[in-house]
């Protein structure tokens, strides 16, 4: 399925400075693994050696964090519009 | 906005694209706080390695308590110990700080507390704490020569970056959630003609902020791209703290927390006064307040994990409202090296709070501040504050800002006729 993913400027260096590319994936495990099968290591700054999420990485499938859904295991229809944000803003 | 200075930029041409020399005062560099990696000064904020927080590291020179007597009576007077400029009073800004300590005798009697004071920030230029954080993210933004100023806020961060603009001539641009307390959109919109409402919570408007931010050339958003500056600003109200206890530190402080960030700075200043050997080291307890409507950080606290779940807030304590606390996990690991607490309350023992401290002390809090004393008193009775240690309570905002939270509860007592007997009818005299 294909998706769009928005990548934030820390990680444009892996994309040759795009800051959206599309990716095929039914879940969001499968959409960074295909990430990184086109843009190497890039998943590998995502997600840590355990395979889990960065704690200071906020990863949304649409409108929501992913934390609030089913993690790695988020289904990504067809179209959505995921997007990769560093967790560290904030302050209010 | 222009990028950090590299090799290039230093040795080849006479036109400047970096900040300029001194434009960070005595600071050295940004690193990242979980790995430690290191990236030159310039509008970052997240670890290139790690996605880790950076944080300003400096190279301090020797600096004594007369050097900072000596100063303005405001965040200024600890110009050294911050990234800014040694001439920074000379670019107009809120001037915010050096807030009123007041020993608060009436609520240690209500609470059972032998010594307590209220540090009130409620003074400051718009009447909340932000004033502070602001004051350096402004002189941050106007190093790295950004055109816009802005930020994503829960109300009072929006009310401080607006004033600060107005008043440094730079465009400010301000993101809200459109249900925040009408007060707080007004403190907005009296000072800049953008104030931008959005449909969702907080953590929403973050996100949109961090998306605009990654897009948008010369913009400097406070708590986003420059956020390592804006960040250090907190440390003043530890500095304060500590040269208005007579060059001490306090044994216990209980401090509000929604992103974490103001708790985590406290901790920094009374680590570097202790390094600096401005204080004594010593013991302290550092203690987080949070509602329970948005209590992430004090559930994790007391399941004893170090994740942090984020939740959606529904609570009155709207600047508390962050779901997801970008700083939620370095609350945890302070409460824990220190020996303090994260705490939470109920909306209704936040409106007590309020009250109480209104009535023992003639300060008028926000939810916010309600929020820490309804805590600190929670923290009394469950025996996780020692009573008879010296205690300092942060009252970080104006009850003004949230009349609504608290209209409700408080009123006129009666209504009458004008004449003596119906006054006397009351039983009020
Ligand atoms: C009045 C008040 N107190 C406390 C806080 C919490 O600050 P922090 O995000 O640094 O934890 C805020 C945040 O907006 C606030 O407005």
């Amino acid at each position: 399925m294909a998706v769009s993913v928005r990548i934030p400027t820390i990680l444009r260096t892996y994309t040759g400075g795009d800051s959206e590319v599309s990716a095929e994936g039914s879940t969001l495990a499968e959409v960074l693994d295909d990430l990184d099968a086109r843009f190497a290591g890039i998943k590998g700054r995502v997600v840590d050696e355990d395979g889990k999420l960065r704690r200071f990485v906020n990863v949304y499938v649409g409108n929501d964090d992913v934390r609030f859904l089913d993690d790695l295991a988020t289904p990504t229809p067809e179209g959505t519009q995921i997007s990769v944000i560093p967790a560290v803003a904030g302050g209010c | 906005m222009s990028a950090a200075v590299t090799e290039a930029d230093q040795t080849t041409s006479t036109e400047n694209t970096g900040p300029r020399e001194g434009a960070f005062g005595n600071a050295v560099a940004l690193a990242c706080r979980e790995c430690s990696h290191r990236v030159d000064l310039g509008p970052f904020y997240a670890c290139p390695e790690c996605f880790g927080p950076l944080e300003i590291a400096y190279e301090f020179p020797a600096i004594t308590r007369a050097e900072i007597e000596a100063g303005p009576r405001n965040i200024w007077r600890y110009k050294a110990l911050l990234p800014v400029p040694t001439d920074i009073e000379a670019s107009p800004n809120t001037e915010p700080g050096f807030t009123r300590l007041l020993e608060a005798k009436n609520l240690a009697a209500e609470l059972g507390l032998a010594r307590l004071w209220v540090k009130d920030d409620s003074t400051n230029p718009t009447n909340s704490f932000k004033d502070r954080v602001v004051a350096c993210a402004l002189s941050a933004a106007r190093e790295l020569d950004a055109k816009v100023f802005a930020c994503p806020s829960t109300g009072n961060l929006a009310n401080a970056v607006a004033a600060a603009g107005a008043r440094a001539g730079i465009k400010t641009v301000v993101f809200i959630p459109s249900n925040l307390e009408q007060p707080k959109q007004v403190n907005s919109a009296i000072f800049t003609e953008s104030l931008v409402a959005v449909d969702g919570n907080y953590d929403d408007v973050n996100k949109l902020a961090s998306e605009i931010a990654g897009e948008e050339e010369g913009w400097a958003f406070v708590n986003v791209n420059v956020r390592p500056y804006y960040a250090e600003g907190s440390k003043t109200l530890g500095y304060e703290i500590a040269e208005q206890l007579g060059w001490r530190l306090p044994d216990q402080i209980v401090i509000p927390v929604a992103s974490g960030s103001q708790l985590t700075k406290v901790d920094k200043a009374f680590q570097e006064l202790i390094k600096l050997g401005l204080v004594e080291d010593k013991p302290y307890r550092i203690f987080g307040a949070q509602a329970e409507g948005c209590g992430p950080v004090a559930t994790a606290f007391k399941a004893g994990t170090d994740a942090i779940r984020p939740v959606k807030p529904d609570t009155i304590a709207k600047s508390l409202a962050i779901g997801n606390p970008a700083d939620g996990i370095y609350v945890l690991d302070i409460a824990r090296r220190t020996g303090g607490a994260v705490e939470e309350v109920t909306d209704d023992e936040v409106r007590a709070g309020i009250v109480l401290l209104a009535r023992t002390e003639g300060i008028f809090t926000e939810t916010a501040g309600g929020t820490t004393v309804a805590v600190t008193r929670k923290l009394v009775e469950t025996g996780q504050l020692d009573p008879e240690l010296e205690t300092v309570v942060i009252n970080t905002g104006h009850g003004l800002k949230t009349l609504d939270a608290i209209s409700g509860q408080v009123g006129a007592a009666a209504t009458i006729a004008p004449t003596y007997e119906s006054f006397k009818a009351t039983g009020i005299a």
